[in-house]
This record gives structure tokens, C-alpha cells and sequence, in this order.
């Protein structure tokens, strides 16, 4: 549904539906952390982001423009399926289950004691990243080209 | 825990296929941009499901990061759009031929 509702206000709603559901299975797979981190974090703030940049951007429909070129779409359809058949072929005949796990396998001290422990270094590279977002966007939202 | 683990993969892999197919077929800046966010968590589901099977919370970690990386990303994207539309009055990717040869 995302890629198919013409409006893109549409389109990011139907992303949080999918985020909503996605935080589901992660529960699902004892990440409460990690779940409740993508509700609010991801479709929280990331999508509220999305939906002020389209109301910012007031467009309208005949902005849109014209569809794509007639072959593009077929074709993007056809590799898509031929993709994902592919994907399927590779993931079925793993008999793979899933076996019990301790019971703070997910929680929010055992998931911070990595994140500071072994991965801290990737942690403060993530920080820098950020920052360098943040000077880029701002940057880029307020020069104007030519 | 009785679903096992091949569901997640082809989920995952399913979700991926439709963010390709989304940039691919798509000519809205905004809407290709959402797909590229798809395919992120595609990745994200399948690090989750993996870091189930293998009883270790190291994906977690990842997939924490991916949605740092997503959130700079999606940041610095809609400036790009912003920007873009401020020039062109368009969202439309086929009005960005500047580099077009």
C-alpha cells in the first residue's frame, strides 16, 4: 500500500501501520526494547518529520507530475518478483526454529550494557553522525541554488 | 515461539522487494525516499529475527544503530527535498535532469 496510494501523506501512513505491525513482531521475537524504541523513536518523530516536510511542501496534485515512463513500471514489477522469488528460494528449506531464551534476553539493561560495553565506539560514531546530519540539513534547507 | 524462522526472512525479504520496487517505479522524491526507509527495516526485521535464532542481543544493538542512521538520513533527505522544491516548485524526480548528460 505505501508504494501504490498516489498521495504521499498516504503513503507515510500506511509506513506507520507497517512500523506498528514490525514493532509487533518484535515483541514477538522478546525485543521489547528495541520495539518500543521503534514506536517512538521511528514512528514517533522520523514519520511526524516526513508528514511536517509534506504539509510544509503543500503539494499539490497536478505538482505530482506525469507518471513515470510507460515501460518503467511493468519492468520495476517484473524485477521485483523476479527479486523477490529469489529471496524466497534462498530463505525456504531452512528448518530453522526458534529455541527458549533467558528471560531478560531483549531488556533494556542487558541491550544498554552492549550498547555502552562492546559497541561504544560505533555508539559515539552514530552521535557524530547525527551531528553532521543535523549542520547538513540546515545547510542544505537554507541555501537556495543558481 | 512457534513461528519459525524462514516467515521472518521471506517478511523481511518481501519488505525489501517492495521498497526496490517503490524506488524503481516511483518519480516522487517523498515516496522514494519512504522506501528507502522500507528496505531499512526490512534489514532491522531480519537482524531482529537472527539475533533471536542465535541468541545474541548484538542485532539489537545494530538495529538501534540503523535507526540512528535512518533518523540522519531522512534528516538530511527531506533538507535535499525541501531545497529541491524551493528551486524547481517540484517534487517530481524526472524535473532533476541538472546532471544529466
Amino acid at each position: 500500500m505505501v508504494i501504490t496510494v498516489r498521495n504521499p501523506v498516504g503513503s507515510v501512513l500506511y509506513f506507520i501501520l507497517s512500523l506498528l505491525a514490525q514493532s509487533i513482531l518484535y515483541i514477538q521475537l522478546s525485543g521489547l526494547f528495541v520495539a518500543a524504541f521503534l514506536v517512538l523513536v521511528y514512528g514517533g518523530a522520523i514519520l511526524v518529520l516526513f508528514l511536517f516536510v509534506i504539509m510544509l511542501l503543500n503539494i499539490r496534485h497536478a505538482d505530482l507530475g506525469p507518471e513515470a515512463a510507460p515501460m518503467i513500471k511493468p519492468m520495476a514489477w517484473v524485477f521485483g518478483v523476479v527479486l523477490l522469488a529469489e529471496a524466497v528460494w534462498v530463505a525456504m528449506g531452512t528448518k530453522a526454529r526458534f529455541d527458549g531464551v533467558s528471560e531478560n534476553f531483549g531488556s533494556v539493561p542487558e541491550v544498554a550494557r552492549l550498547l555502552y560495553g562492546k559497541f561504544v565506539f560505533p555508539f559515539e560514531l552514530t552521535s557524530i553522525l547525527l551531528l553532521a546530519a543535523i549542520i547538513g540539513a540546515v545547510v542544505i534547507a537554507k541555501r537556495t541554488l543558481s | 515461539m512457534t513461528v519459525p524462522l524462514d516467515y521472518y526472512i521471506i517478511l523481511s525479504a518481501f519488505l525489501f522487494v517492495v521498497g526496490v520496487i517503490g524506488v524503481v517505479a516511483s518519480r516522487n522524491l517523498i515516496v522514494m525516499f519512504i522506501s528507502i526507509e522500507i528496505m531499512l527495516s526490512a534489514a532491522n526485521l531480519s537482524m531482529m529475527a537472527f539475533s533471536r535464532y542465535l541468541q545474541n542481543m548484538d542485532g539489537h544493538v545494530f538495529v538501534f544503530l540503523v535507526m540512528a542512521v535512518a533518523a540522519a538520513e531522512a534528516a538530511v533527505g527531506l533538507a535535499i527535498i525541501i531545497a529541491v522544491f524551493k528551486n524547481k516548485e517540484t517534487v517530481n524526480a524526472d524535473a532533476l535532469n541538472l546532471m544529466k548528460w
